[in-house]
């Protein structure tokens, strides 16, 4: 029992940070239609921004608290990619907004590339050392352990998607944002400024990215420059298996996506008879993609968009 | 009446020969090509000219998938893994069995067209992005089983992966051995690359024929409105079923071809980067027109070389010192030039015409 709560424990933590990196995806794709592949590399790009701030106090010998150095690092790495996703957006997807449907997506390629490389140069392609001003003694509920990082995961991707629900829900932003999502042209009509919903809607999505990457580092102590695009990919799933361009959706993907990975590379190894190890884990999450969505085309709460004529 | 007719007559007849003076002058610079590049760029760059050839096999299939029917396939290189896994399972000391090509190739072909239904039955529901992210799964299962299954049973020897592969063997002669035909010398690179060539002509005739074809305009008409095709009489499932099956089947040649080229496979040519750069080759090119995927293949694959071998000298000629990683700064480069030539280009270097009239009109219509 106590390996089982230890898996849903961990499927926890991993799912909440696949659940933020999703709401990025969802909340592009419900605009525009387009797969942001180098979301995945503004993570990543936060998680070395943060490094490297976070290097920098630390080695100046400041004195600072270690949770006021997070927090300023976090700070800084949420301002340098939104200035990063704002730029990407203005630069390579709006001048293709009417062009071919997969032109925008080559270009996202591209950025995707692009900054990996860059990313690379800048912090070199070794793995790097994340310090961890956070404890990691494990507590213990239950029998299963869990550590201050992973409780600090938690409470915030919930404080946050609780903060963007609210935020597209009741603010005039959000609203201008659904009217977009609904119907881009009538929303111009209405007086909807469409180019800065958009733009909001990059620079939003990157913030959340942004602290992710912060969170995902802090938990493995450690930040690499290819550590975004995997990532980048699983978060992607999570928003299509809760049903892309749902807010709500990507965040059950998520949590679900984090823990059908946990859970499934506890025991696939038990359940095949040590055919399958925990290799598989990846095999396990995409065949779940794929069921739920034989079975519910548009993902778990998408709508059932009716065939367009 | 009859003049203006005559006239059009012998005005075709000459472009005719003009055509034909034009594929043979063609044909002779294909020839000569590899003999060409050896003597002035030198051996590695006829290998880069093969893999380019195998790589056009590979977006000439998948322009299939995504060109003419317009399913987004990301996970593609997947089915060149099966074609090059078949052929380096039944043709290596692996198992010990070393079937002749002509019997490995169909059996790869078909076995590539199996996966192609097998990924094609369950996602024929989907649309748009549902399936390239689902396409785009089943290549990354398929590269995990590759990597995993040498326990219990070793079949593909994990992430070691399989050496030692046959070459194409023709009456017991193997092709990768440098051989002299009537004085003159062709290394296994040569006549790979005439080999290649044949199989990629072919492959550039089947889609030509296809793409006019009743079965090219069903993949077209899907691909412009799946229901109004639908509407039409055409059966949907099966249409899209036999692209699936059809583009795979060029991927599994590709790389059975891949894999006795190389003498060597393993899981790690067949990452999903690799599935992303035939899809821009297919993109970049245009996509549906079967030229100017050839020309997007030639560009991509013979590029990142180009760059490979020019970013350290350029940069020693300019600083003095090789500043920059010469391997990063060439995959920055490549990821700067295809966003450029998306947004120069939007439907591709080399769009099909249809293509570029639509772009027109939906330019016209904002």
């Amino acid at each position: 029992m106590d390996i089982f709560l230890q898996q849903v424990l961990n499927g926890l933590v991993l799912g909440s940070v696949y659940a933020l990196v999703a709401l990025g995806y969802t909340m592009v794709y419900g605009i525009l239609g387009l797969i942001n592949f180098a979301h995945g590399e503004v993570v990543m790009i936060g998680a070395m921004v943060a490094l490297t701030v976070m290097n920098a106090l630390l080695g100046a010998a400041v004195g600072l608290p270690p949770s006021l150095v997070l927090a300023l690092a976090t700070a800084t790495a949420i301002a340098v990619c939104m200035a990063l996703a704002f730029s990407i957006e203005r630069v390579a997807y709006r001048p293709l907004r009417r062009a071919p449907r997969l032109a925008p997506l080559i270009t996202a390629i591209g950025m995707s590339i692009l900054l990996q490389n860059l990313a690379m140069m800048i912090w070199g392609r070794q793995y790097r050392t994340f310090p961890s001003v956070i404890p990691v003694t494990p507590h213990s509920i239950g029998g299963a352990s869990i550590t201050d990082v992973q409780i600090v995961i938690i409470v915030v991707s919930a404080a946050i998607m609780a903060g963007l629900l609210l935020l597209v829900q009741y603010t005039r932003l959000g609203r201008a944002m659904r009217a977009t999502a609904e119907n881009p042209t009538v929303a111009g009509l209405m007086g909807v400024n469409i180019n800065r919903i958009i733009s909001a809607t990059f620079v939003i999505g990157a913030a959340l990215a942004a602290v992710a990457g912060v969170l995902v580092a802090a938990n493995y102590s450690i930040a690499h420059y290819s550590m975004g695009f995997m990532l980048g990919l699983k978060a992607f799933t999570a928003a299509v298996l809760g049903g892309i361009g749902n807010l709500a959706g990507a965040m059950l993907g998520g949590l679900l996506l984090g823990l059908i990975e946990s859970i499934g590379a506890g025991y696939i190894s038990d359940v095949s008879g040590g055919f399958f190890g925990s290799h598989y884990q990846d095999v396990f999450a995409f065949l779940v993609l794929v069921l739920v969505l034989v079975f519910r085309p548009t993902g778990i709460m998408g709508e059932r968009v009716a065939e367009r004529a | 009446m009859i003049a203006p007719f005559a006239a059009r007559f012998k005005h075709w007849k000459r472009d005719r020969r003009a055509l034909w003076v034009g594929y043979a002058m063609i044909a002779v610079a294909l020839a000569v090509l590899p003999f060409l590049v050896d003597n002035t760029l030198g051996r590695t760059w006829v290998r880069v000219i093969d893999f380019a050839l195998i790589y056009a096999m590979l977006a000439l299939g998948l322009n299939i998938v995504v060109g003419f029917a317009g399913l987004l396939d990301l996970g593609y290189i997947a089915f060149y893994a099966v074609g090059a896994y078949t052929w380096a399972l039944l043709a290596s000391p692996q198992f010990g069995l070393h079937l002749p090509f002509w019997l490995i190739l169909p059996i790869g072909f078909v076995a590539a067209g199996f996966f192609g239904v097998l990924l094609g039955a369950p996602t024929l529901r989907l649309r748009g992005d549902y399936l390239a992210i689902v396409t785009l799964g089943f290549g990354e299962i398929v590269r995990i089983f590759l990597n995993n299954l040498d326990h219990p049973v070793n079949i593909t020897n994990g992430p070691i992966g399989i050496n030692l592969i046959d070459p194409v063997m023709i009456g017991g002669v193997s092709l990768t051995k440098t051989h002299e035909i009537l004085g003159i010398e062709f290394s296994g690179t040569h006549i790979y690359y005439y080999l290649l060539l044949l199989l990629v002509m072919a492959t550039i005739f089947v889609c030509v024929r296809l793409e006019d074809s009743r079965l090219g305009r069903a993949w077209i008409a899907i691909r412009e409105d799946e229901t109004a095709a639908q509407a039409m009489g055409i059966n949907t499932r099966n249409v899209k079923l036999l692209a699936f099956a059809m583009g795979a089947s060029f991927g599994g040649i590709a790389g059975g071809l891949f894999s006795s080229f190389q003498g060597f496979v393993s899981p790690e040519s067949f990452i999903l980067l690799e599935s992303i750069m035939v899809l821009c080759m297919v993109v970049l090119g245009g996509m549906g027109h079967v030229a100017g995927v050839v020309l997007g293949t030639f560009l991509l694959a013979v590029l990142p070389e180009v760059l490979r071998h020019g970013a350290s000298p350029v940069q020693q000629q300019l600083f003095g010192k090789v500043i920059l990683d010469p391997e990063s700064l060439r995959m920055m480069l490549f990821g700067l030039a295809l966003i450029l030539v998306m947004l120069l280009r939007p439907s591709g270097l080399w769009p099909s015409p249809i293509r570029r009239r639509e772009f027109a009109d939906a330019k016209a219509d904002s």
